[in-house]
């Protein structure tokens, strides 16, 4: 496909990641049924650790901290990094050296790095300092949309059009997040229409994939069914993803439930990184290693190492001076 | 119950991402709903009295122990374990066996059932008042002789004096079958050993079996095919699950054994109890979540969240912790 990036091409065209994952045809042939509910054979994991995990760090974590974190990930065989952030400075100032840290990243080959563009001039910023894949941040509260960045839901929609058109003449691929899926810390329950309205307002505009988030991690099997059951409606499922926080202890068994609805990427933090803003002192992020232990143990392939993303975990850990979020780490740390 | 399974229309399939990825639009279509094969009442077995308290260093005071369980008896939990009639030579924190089973205040259609590892231990706790029993197997040798010095069908020869005595004394009794996904010394457990376990512990006489997955090793992938095998032996009405959060899989776990049939499920407030076998790492699943999960699933639990939060709250406090409860931690911070 000449000289597209081949982050474009695995978005659009499956055949082309199975080329450059061969070892992916082998799950391909049956279905992974246990007992009546059937997975998804492959799971692609999004690491948004570097990203996510780290905006919601009260520690400020120096860039050449950032960088090393990023590119032992990259050994890990996690197939998709978030970076960085191109937000204003003022508002995110952890993520104020976002042009140094794409700069400085050791990029593996077949890995993705998207990051965070919310206007055009991030976007301008990102493509300077060398971005191939970018993401675009909805939400599915008007509430949550005006104390987040200051606009109504319509509104962020147009500027990031702007954005999808403007990455869609540089065949760079957009992935959209609707956050507030399952519930708004202001607004209380969110309607599943809501959600798949901006889902795919957000897909038929041009991004790729959309990850549905649970912002306060405060759904459950039951909502995380329903929300699905309705977004599946118009936006296909193999462009779906969920980011789900563990601030309730739900993550695990609402991924589950999104598996068993056939949804098959999945978002989550090394070591779960990233505190909830909304419950001071409690979690965010799902931890990588816990989602990988679930999945690996369902038979379910990621392509990822876990031992090397439990390391990379307690590298960030020991920088941040704090424990790691994750359990998996938690036991593997102290088994007898 | 059978394990169920769900039509999904081939034709569904998306041509172009292959055949591994499935679209389930057309099971939404047919009206087969996720939580339809869920049950509508679980009821949640509480051991934190006892097998969370015996896995935490601190000893804590009779008169806490006692508190804890009167502020458990108020939030609507249907059981609670109180305490445990092992020699306190082994366990010291329930070495007030007697004590706390005679200063509880039962509350009407609560069961305090005990621990009654042999029967010297079942004549004590029926004389210190208790009405129902509990005894503990493993699916695995080499734990069995680690943790009771003796070999599985050994253990299960004690149990049957007890399981006599009980029967004579018309006391129900709870069979536990530990090590069922995995265990610390042996590595996997066949999910045909456990189904052995519990049919003889059922054939006994013990009216629930409850399955733990002692080092919470398990995944949602070992616990579907362990209970497949295990509800082949004992009908799922009988069977509970008793999952350890060490690797934070009890919530999925106990979510696909719920998908499974099952509708029993023990867990411990504000998740106490350690693990022996990973040092400073969790046990017991917190109630609070498991309760906050079944809640939002719509399944009835008679459980008051913010009664059981209240008891939680209160065991941290005796204890100096911070609870394992990632709903306690966050609603306790909004």
């Amino acid at each position: 496909m000449g000289t597209v990036p081949t982050s474009l091409k695995h978005c659009l065209s499956h055949e082309q990641l199975i080329q450059d994952y061969p070892w992916l045809t082998r799950w391909l042939q049956e279905e992974k049924t246990i007992t009546g509910h059937e997975y998804p054979e492959f799971v692609k994991i999004v690491e948004v650790g570097p990203r996510d995990g780290l905006q919601n760090e009260k520690e400020i974590v120096p860039t050449e901290m950032k960088i090393q974190l990023i590119d032992m990930l990259s050994q890990t065989g996690l197939p998709v990094i978030e970076a960085t952030s191109f937000v204003s400075s003022k508002w995110v100032p952890q993520m104020a050296d976002h042009s140094d840290v794409l700069r400085g990243i050791q990029r593996a080959p077949h890995v993705q790095y998207p990051v965070l563009t919310p206007n055009m001039q991030g976007f301008q910023d990102a493509v300077a300092a060398g971005a191939t894949e970018v993401a675009v941040f909805g939400s599915a509260s008007e509430t949550f949309s005006k104390k987040n960045i200051n606009c109504s839901i319509n509104e962020s929609m147009l500027r990031f059009e702007e954005v999808v058109n403007m990455a869609k003449k540089r065949h760079i691929p957009v992935r959209g997040y609707v956050s507030c899926a399952l519930g708004c810390p202001h607004e209380g329950h969110i309607e599943p229409s809501k959600v798949a309205e901006v889902a795919k307002r957000l897909y038929e505009m041009g991004c790729c994939e959309i990850s549905l988030g649970d912002t306060i991690g405060v759904g459950t099997p039951g909502s995380m069914f329903q929300m699905l059951q309705t977004v599946m409606k118009e936006v296909p499922t193999k462009a779906l993803a969920v980011h789900c926080h563990d601030t309730y202890g739900q993550a695990l068994p609402n991924i589950l439930t999104a598996l068993q609805m056939g949804v098959c990427v999945v978002d989550s933090a090394v070591a779960g990184l990233g505190g909830c803003p909304y419950a001071q002192g409690s979690s965010g992020n799902v931890s990588t290693e816990d989602v990988l232990y679930m999945l690996h143990g369902m038979g379910i392939e990621t392509g990822v190492n876990l031992a090397k993303v439990i390391e990379a975990g307690e590298f960030i850990c020991s920088t941040l001076c704090r424990k790691t979020n994750s359990k998996v780490a938690q036991a593997r740390g102290r088994t007898l | 119950m059978a394990a169920i399974v769900r039509f999904v229309n081939r034709s569904s399939y998306s041509s172009a991402m292959g055949q591994q990825f499935l679209t389930f639009s057309s099971a939404a279509k047919a009206g087969v709903r996720a939580n339809s094969v869920l049950p509508e009442k679980v009821k949640i077995v509480e051991v934190g009295p006892r097998d969370g308290l015996q896995n935490e260093k601190t000893l804590v005071p009779t008169e806490t122990k006692i508190n804890l369980i009167d502020l458990l008896s108020e939030s609507g939990l249907p059981v609670i374990e109180a305490t445990s009639f092992v020699s306190p030579k082994w366990v010291p924190q329930m070495a007030d066996q007697v004590e706390v089973m005679k200063g509880i205040c039962r509350k009407p259609g609560v069961s305090y059932p005990v621990l009654t590892p042999n029967l010297k231990g079942f004549q004590t706790a029926l004389k210190a008042g208790a009405s129902e029993v509990a005894i503990f197997g493993a699916a695995s040798e080499l734990f069995s002789k680690k943790n009771i010095n003796c070999s599985v069908e050994e253990s299960l020869q004690r149990f049957d004096e007890v399981m006599k005595a009980a029967k004579e004394a018309g006391v129900p009794v709870r069979g536990y079958v530990s090590c069922v996904l995995g265990c610390p010394y042996e590595g996997t457990v066949s999910p045909e050993k456990v189904a052995h376990v519990a049919k003889r512990l059922y054939s006994m006489g013990c009216y629930e079996i409850s399955l733990g997955d002692t080092i919470g090793v398990g995944t949602p992938g070992s616990m579907t095919q362990m209970l497949a095998a295990v509800t082949k032996e004992v009908p799922v009405s009988a069977l509970a699950v008793h999952c350890h959060d060490t690797y934070g899989q009890a919530l999925a776990n106990i979510f696909v054994a719920l998908q499974m049939g099952i509708s029993v499920v023990d867990s411990s407030v504000a998740g106490l109890g350690g693990c022996p076998y990973a040092q400073g790492a969790s046990g017991n699943v917190a109630t609070e979540d498991v309760v906050y999960m079944l809640h939002g699933l719509g399944i009835q639990t008679g459980v008051d969240l913010t009664k059981l939060m209240t008891a939680g709250a209160f065991i941290c406090r005796s204890l100096n912790r911070k609870s394992n409860s990632k709903v306690a931690q966050a609603i306790c911070k909004l």
